[in-house]
Formats: C-alpha cells, structure tokens, sequence
C-alpha cells in the first residue's frame, strides 16, 4: 500500500454505473516523513476522507476487496486514514 | 516479491473493517547490494516483524492469501523475515521503477 | 513471464508456511542485451536454478502459485525454467 495526501476530490457525472455513490479523491503519493513524491492518483474513498489527511491506499486487484468495491473497476481504494508515522 | 528494509509503522485509528488487528508496517525495498531502491511503502504483516528487520514482501492480489478466510484490502504483505542473503556476479545496481 | 539472472540465494528461517521447503532466489530482470532491466526480486525456485544462471520467470501470483503446485499460497514470483539461449533472429 501508499501513503498518500489526498489533495483534492474528482467528480465525475457520467461513469461506469459501479461508480455511482462513489467518493473519488485525488491524491499525491507521500515519503514515510510525509513529503510528496510523485504524481497524482485517482483514489475510490471507502473509510470517508477528507483533503489534507493523509492515507493508505491500496492499489492493483487488491482495491476491490476493500469494502463495497467487490466487482468495481476500480485500481486504487483508500482503506485507512494515517493517525501516525513512526519512523526510526 | 522483494527484500525490504522495516523503516516504521503506522497508526490508522479509521480503516477498513477486514484491517483491524492487522499490523502494517513501512518497508524500504532494497537492492542486492542492500541500498534502498524505489519508493517506502505499507504492507501487512504475516510474519511478526519489527522495525529494524530485513523482510521479504509479497504484492499484489496474493499479499491478502496469509490472512485468510479475511480478505483484507492490502496489496502488500511480509510473509518472511530474511536470515541472510547473497548477491554475487550479475548484482548491478537496480535501478527505481 | 520475463527472463532474469539468478543473483543469489536468500535465507529466511522464519516465513510463512506455505514457503517451506521452497528454495528462494534473489533475480535481476534483463532486458534487450542482457542488460540488468529494473529492481532485483525475489522468486521462489521450483526447477532447481543455481546462481548466474539465465532464467525464465513469471510474475503472476495465480501462475507463481501453480507452479509451486500450492494453492493460496502469498507468492508472486517464481521461477518456472531454465533458459538454454534466447534467439532473436535478424
């Protein structure tokens, strides 16, 4: 799994009907000291996360077995919201 | 799979129901020579790691097989804890993805 | 699946269950030229490779899986063959 910040949110109206109700985040992937590296990703969000948390994000096949996601063509779910980083 | 570096851990109070009790730990993947290479990332525990530790992870699909019958949403999972390696001949230095 | 050189054995005491008895294999992918192509991994062995030897590889868990013949197992690579030579014809 990423980290990641979430930076932003997607709306799109017309989709893949799997997709409706679903919250999409943009998010930026971050280093363990939460500095952005990387580009940009399309996240569904499935733990109710908002802009500027920083998050887990599961990605591949992987991201439909988070809740809810079963048979969604989705690559990449956001299943938990980071409280803390402990780096040594 | 690949052998990483256990750098941290990670505190996620909301998550995903099938994520609780699980133990996610930050991983440094490493190259032959044993220098970092690519990007850390968050990956289940299966194997009782520590901070500190040389693992191996699996990714993909397969990283949730250890936990079954849960299905937790991971894509990545430590399923050993590496003793010692040995690198000779073709160890070039790998280079990010 | 990829080709790949045999770097090194990997030792691990402590690993899941599934992988005993397994022999695992630190690989470096190659690409055109036998020039070392992206990050080594690790691959359980199931043909019975030994270092600096050319490899065949899949990385696909399902097909890792099968050839290990253990099912639900947490692997996604593994050595499947042994490569004699690669001829690319001109």
């Amino acid at each position: 799994m990423l980290l990641a910040k979430i930076v932003g949110t997607v709306v799109a109206t017309r989709k893949d009907p799997r997709l409706e109700g679903q919250k999409l985040m943009l998010a930026r992937p971050v280093d363990p000291s939460g500095t952005i590296d990387g580009g940009y990703l399309v996240a569904v969000d499935t733990v109710d996360a908002g802009v500027g948390e920083t998050v887990l994000v599961v990605s591949g096949s992987s991201a439909r077995m988070a809740s809810g996601m079963k048979d969604c063509p989705v690559d990449a779910a956001i299943v938990g919201i980071v409280d803390a980083v402990e780096v040594s | 799979m690949q052998v990483a570096l256990v750098v941290g851990d990670i505190v996620a109070t909301r998550k995903d129901a099938s994520l609780s009790g699980l133990t996610l730990l930050v991983v440094q993947p490493l190259d032959p020579a044993g220098q970092p290479v690519g990007r850390a990332l968050v990956a289940a525990d299966a194997a009782g790691a520590g901070v500190g530790e040389q693992v191996f992870f699996v990714r993909g699909r397969e990283a949730a097989f250890p936990f079954y019958p849960v299905e937790p949403p991971v894509d990545a999972a430590i399923v050993g804890i590496v003793d010692q390696w040995s690198a000779e001949g073709a160890a070039a230095p790998a280079s990010q993805t | 699946m990829i080709v790949g050189r045999v770097v090194g054995p990997l030792v691990a005491t402590h690993k899941h269950r599934k992988f005993e008895g397994s022999t695992l294999l630190l690989v470096q992918p190659l690409g055109e030229g036998d020039v070392s192509r992206g990050p080594a991994l690790l691959a359980v062995d199931t043909v019975g490779a030994g270092v600096h030897e050319k490899v065949l590889l899949v990385l696909d868990g399902k097909a890792a899986g099968d050839a290990m013949q253990k099912k639900g197992a947490p692997v996604d690579a593994a050595i499947v063959g042994i490569i004699d030579y690669v001829d690319i014809p001109s």
